[in-house]
């Protein structure tokens, strides 16, 4: 019987000499999902993959893809993973059409119709030399590469980073596209929202090395409260309340953004006794960045401008 | 013409809801009508960019509260207005709505009177434009 998880990790972990890239990562991804890797630069998100695809060593700890140890991955299983790198890295001399008969020659199957539909969306020419095309062209062909095989898990690294928007809406299309599939996965890193929150079922938030968030997209935003509050003098210092994510202090305003808010949160904050409360929504934007900036309250680099300038 | 959706990401309002809330306006305002259909699941998702789970689930609300109904092989339509509610359980949820409206309305300065033909205007322009 297939699983229904095509990543499974536990405790992974990775050290670069001291400093810990990747600390205890318990990862789940369900077969069929468009799932969402979120963090700042930095935060482990290239590692986890590199040692997902067996490409790293973990220091410690387990990780299984489709079903196989990452680390003696055969090569049956690496067939049915397409890649996408960081940065799109391609064989910088060769052509388009030379790329693609060398790749093809490590694959079973190769669907050259809808590698040749992916080039006219990125308007690539087979004859064109790989080392002289445009950055989302580069995209292009590396996403027409991995697709080609028609892997049934797709990893992609950051791949719209630096793409102009015609590119960026190909690359949904293109992932969209994946979908068509039953049972087909992708597994993504970014930082484009919006763009997440258009393909992405699931997301999972890595902070500095540490998996903070794993869940359907619907669930963790629910989970992600926030509350204006104004108070008749100064406000308060932030409170203590459990899952205090951020807290912004502005005058007579306070704004408490908090995940996993337990069901007497209204009373512990109408317990400051603010002269109104009032609970604001949130875009998936705010609720990530909620979770991605510092601990405690926090003072925007607006705010602090101000104050240095003396215009608060 | 057929029925047009719009989506925005990046709103505080989930990309599921806004489609919800559009097919509950345009069935509401009679832009959709008994029967007529609407995109499968799969055309909608790559017409509007989005996840096909996003719009399934959509689809699921809607036909769970009367909006829709899926006929096997043949497709999503809407459906013939049936209250899945009781009367106490739609005055349930309308009365934060109306409870908004009435203390913004009356906080911002307006009589009871310019409230209520405000209301009206708005209920007016769903007659004219069916």
């Amino acid at each position: 019987m297939m699983s229904d998880w095509v990543i499974q990790t536990d405790h992974l972990t990775r050290f670069f000499g001291a400093r810990c890239a990747v600390d205890q990562v318990k990862l789940n991804v369900p077969r069929g999902s468009v799932f969402a890797l979120l963090g700042r630069n930095g935060s482990g998100k290239t590692t986890l993959i590199r040692m997902l695809l067996g490409m790293l060593e973990p220091t410690r700890g387990s990780a299984t893809l489709l079903g196989e140890d990452c680390r003696l991955l055969s090569p049956a299983t690496r067939r049915r993973v397409g890649y996408v790198a960081e940065n799109h890295p391609l064989i910088d001399w060769m052509r388009v059409d030379q790329i693609e008969d060398y790749q093809r020659s490590f694959y079973p199957s190769w669907n050259g119709k809808l590698f040749a539909t992916i080039l006219d969306h990125f308007e690539l020419h087979p004859q064109a030399q790989a080392g002289q095309i445009s950055r989302g062209q580069r995209a292009g062909l590396s996403l027409a590469l991995v697709l080609a095989p028609e892997p049934e898990l797709l990893i992609m690294d950051d791949p719209s980073m630096g793409l102009d928007p015609v590119a960026r809406r190909t690359l949904l299309e293109a992932m969209i596209l994946v979908t068509r599939g039953a049972g087909r996965t992708i597994l993504l890193s970014s930082h484009v929202l919006d763009d997440v929150e258009r393909v992405a079922d699931h997301v999972a938030i890595i902070d500095r090395s540490v998996l903070r968030v794993s869940a359907p997209v619907e669930l963790f935003r629910s989970r992600v409260k926030r509350w204006q509050l104004r108070f008749a003098g100064e406000a308060p210092p932030s409170p203590v309340i459990a899952g205090l994510l951020e807290s912004r202090r502005d005058g007579r305003d306070l704004r408490l953004t908090i995940a996993n808010p337990s069901g007497d949160i209204e009373q512990a904050i109408a317990a400051l006794n603010p002269e109104s409360m009032e609970e604001t929504p949130l875009s998936l934007e705010d609720a990530v960045v909620a979770y991605l900036g510092r601990r405690g309250e926090l003072v925007s680099l607006l705010q602090s401008t101000r104050e240095r300038q003396g215009v608060a | 013409m057929a029925f047009d959706f719009n989506i925005s990401p990046g709103n505080s309002t989930p990309i599921f809801r806004q489609i919800v809330d559009q097919v509950r306006l345009a069935v509401a305002t009679g832009k959709l009508s008994t029967g007529e259909g609407l995109p499968s699941v799969r055309a909608l998702a790559e017409k509007l960019l989005v996840n096909p789970n996003t719009i399934a689930r959509a689809y699921a609300e809607l036909s769970r509260d009367g909006f829709l109904e899926g006929q096997p092989g043949r497709g999503v339509f809407v459906a013939r207005p049936r209250q899945v509610y009781t009367k106490a359980e739609r005055l349930r949820r309308v009365a934060p709505l109306i409870e908004a409206v009435v203390n913004e309305s009356l906080s911002l300065g307006f009589s009871e009177s310019e409230i209520i033909e405000a209301l009206r205007q708005r209920l007016a322009s769903f007659r004219r434009n069916p």
